[in-house]
């Protein structure tokens, strides 16, 4: 099967600032792809380029096959979109909202199914006006998702979410990726990308600095740290051999007689990557 | 066209739930007929004052709901992002703005009716000579105030302005062409501004319709400078609306 988003050396710039340059990266069906980075980094750019809202100034891009530029009505049945900021129509019940988008798709899922699916149907009555920051993210989502689409972009979904909210919307996000959806996600809580995303792809200053599965990523550091505390003094050791590195410190630990203290192994998790891929003072 | 049908089903939904603009867009006009028709004296240049009012309020109600109200609609509406959101749908912008139109044909027709059965019931106001010409004013009205409302939304930048800014345009631009009462006694620069105003070519037109039983195209002039005014704003629209909002 084609990958369902296919993107080589795309640029963008809004006046001298350049907001993407040159970025690369495909999206195979039926995955989910994160893209991870600090605000200002170039998700947003990067997804209303293939949303059809911007106009790349260079490189390609495809999207389910088409020319995301030109936003033919064939590719907006089969996309469906949450957008970092959007409002709907106020004055609607939840219900109507999703009938009201349904209406423009020629084969939308069934209305209550999608309610349901977003956990909205003791709200099916209320006005979009009446409801929660979290309970309008998951219309939102509802609203993305009554086209039945084929591929869904997702920009920080879950921004603004309590934890118990966010656990419920990384739920949706995988129920969703069952059915064989795929999804491309923007976010920049590492967690959210190491739970959700089959494959990553870090951006910093409209690059791609680094991109794999969240376990390769990790895996790309290859340092394991050790850390004791001798005499009360902290000691870090960073190690590419743990196994040797630690069989030398405690066999002389045992030989000396002192026990290291508060002993820690530890593999670095995808968030230390991060951190030393986009430098500690964007975070 | 099942869509059209769709999406204007929800534009009067939308419109007739958001009390304010419902209250300003349709009240309004039929509230200022109800008060200069009460104050007003029995006849204008031999004519009955409240058959007088009801036409120029007929006029200011045509540009109050289609310039002022469909500016502040969109405006809104690409402000917050309603239309951003529906730009990654498949529905057709030009299926999009037929329906806003033909909801706003809908709403300035309803609120002739109830102009009409307002100055037949509280005033015994005349009804209309020729009914048929009329009717061909409210489209007619539409027409060129939707095409106004749509190039001025173009070019107003935010929401919370637009309100103040059609209505500083508006309600002069009434004041000057009519709506509200006979203008021989202005002072001839308030004259020659109106001479240019779209509204008083409409009144024109309407007033033939209305009192003196003539065809809509009795006044190809008037027609034609009012039809130009809506294709200017159509114009400007063309050339400058956008979806996104602008950048916040």
């Amino acid at each position: 099967m084609p990958p369902a988003i296919v993107v080589s050396d795309l640029r963008k710039s809004y006046g001298a600032t350049d907001a993407l340059r040159g970025i690369s990266f495909e999206v195979g069906e039926g995955e989910v792809f994160g893209l991870l980075g600090p605000n200002g980094a170039g998700k947003t750019t990067t997804v209303e380029i293939l949303e059809g809202y911007r106009a790349r100034d260079g490189g390609d891009a495809s999207v389910l096959g088409h020319d995301p530029s030109a936003a033919p009505k064939a590719l907006r049945e089969r996309i469906g979109v949450v957008l970092q900021h959007s409002e709907l129509s106020p004055n609607l019940t939840v219900r109507e909202t999703h009938e009201l988008f349904a209406g423009y798709y020629a084969e939308p899922r069934d209305v209550d199914e999608v309610i349901g699916l977003v956990g909205l149907a003791e709200k099916r009555d209320a006005r979009v006006k009446t409801l929660s920051g979290g309970q309008k993210r998951r219309l939102d989502l509802g609203v993305a998702l009554v086209g039945d689409p084929d591929l869904v972009f997702l920009d920080e979904p879950t921004t603004g979410f309590d934890p118990a909210a966010r656990r419920a919307a990384w739920d949706m996000i995988r129920a969703l990726r069952e059915l064989g959806t795929t999804i491309l996600l923007t976010t920049h809580y590492l967690d959210e990308a190491q739970q959700l995303a089959d494959r990553v792809a870090v951006l910093r200053d409209g690059e791609i600095v680094r991109q794999g599965t969240p376990a390769e990523l990790i895996g790309d550091s290859g340092l394991t740290e050790i850390r004791y505390r001798r005499a009360g003094e902290l000691v870090v050791v960073e190690t590419a051999d743990p196994t040797g590195v630690l069989n030398e410190l405690t066999g002389a630990a045992l030989s000396d007689g002192q026990p290291l203290e508060q002993l820690e192994v530890r593999r670095p998790t995808l968030e230390d990557v991060y951190l030393e891929l986009v430098g500690e003072e964007d975070v | 066209m099942t869509t059209l049908v769709h999406q204007f089903r929800f534009e009067q939904k939308l419109f007739w739930r958001s009390r304010e603009a419902a209250v300003f867009i349709f009240v309004f006009p039929l509230l200022l007929y109800a008060l200069l028709g009460s104050v007003y004296g029995n006849e204008i240049d031999g004519v009955p004052a409240v058959d007088v009012l009801l036409a120029g309020l007929f006029g200011y109600g045509a540009a109050n709901t289609a310039l002022a109200g469909l500016a502040i609609i969109l405006v809104g509406r690409r402000e917050s992002g309603v239309l951003k959101r529906l730009r990654a749908t498949p529905l057709r912008p030009e299926i999009y703005l037929g329906a806003v139109l033909l909801s706003t044909l809908v709403t300035f027709a309803l609120q002739s009716l109830a102009l009409l059965g307002l100055g037949g019931l509280a005033f015994d106001a005349s009804m209309p000579e020729n009914w048929l010409g009329f009717a061909g004013a409210i489209v007619l009205g539409v027409a060129c105030f939707a095409g106004i409302g749509v190039g001025a939304a173009s070019v107003i930048r935010s929401a919370e302005g637009v309100s103040a800014v059609v209505n500083v345009v508006v309600l002069p631009m009434a004041f000057l062409s009519g709506s509200f009462g006979p203008t021989q006694d202005f002072p001839a620069v308030l004259q020659a501004i109106a001479d240019v105003l779209p509204l008083t070519y409409f009144l024109r037109i309407v007033n033939g319709v209305y009192l003196d039983g003539e065809s809509l195209f009795a006044d190809p002039t008037a027609l034609a400078i009012v039809l130009a005014w809506g294709v200017a704003g159509g114009v400007v629209a063309l050339r400058r609306f956008g979806w996104m909002p602008r950048e916040r």
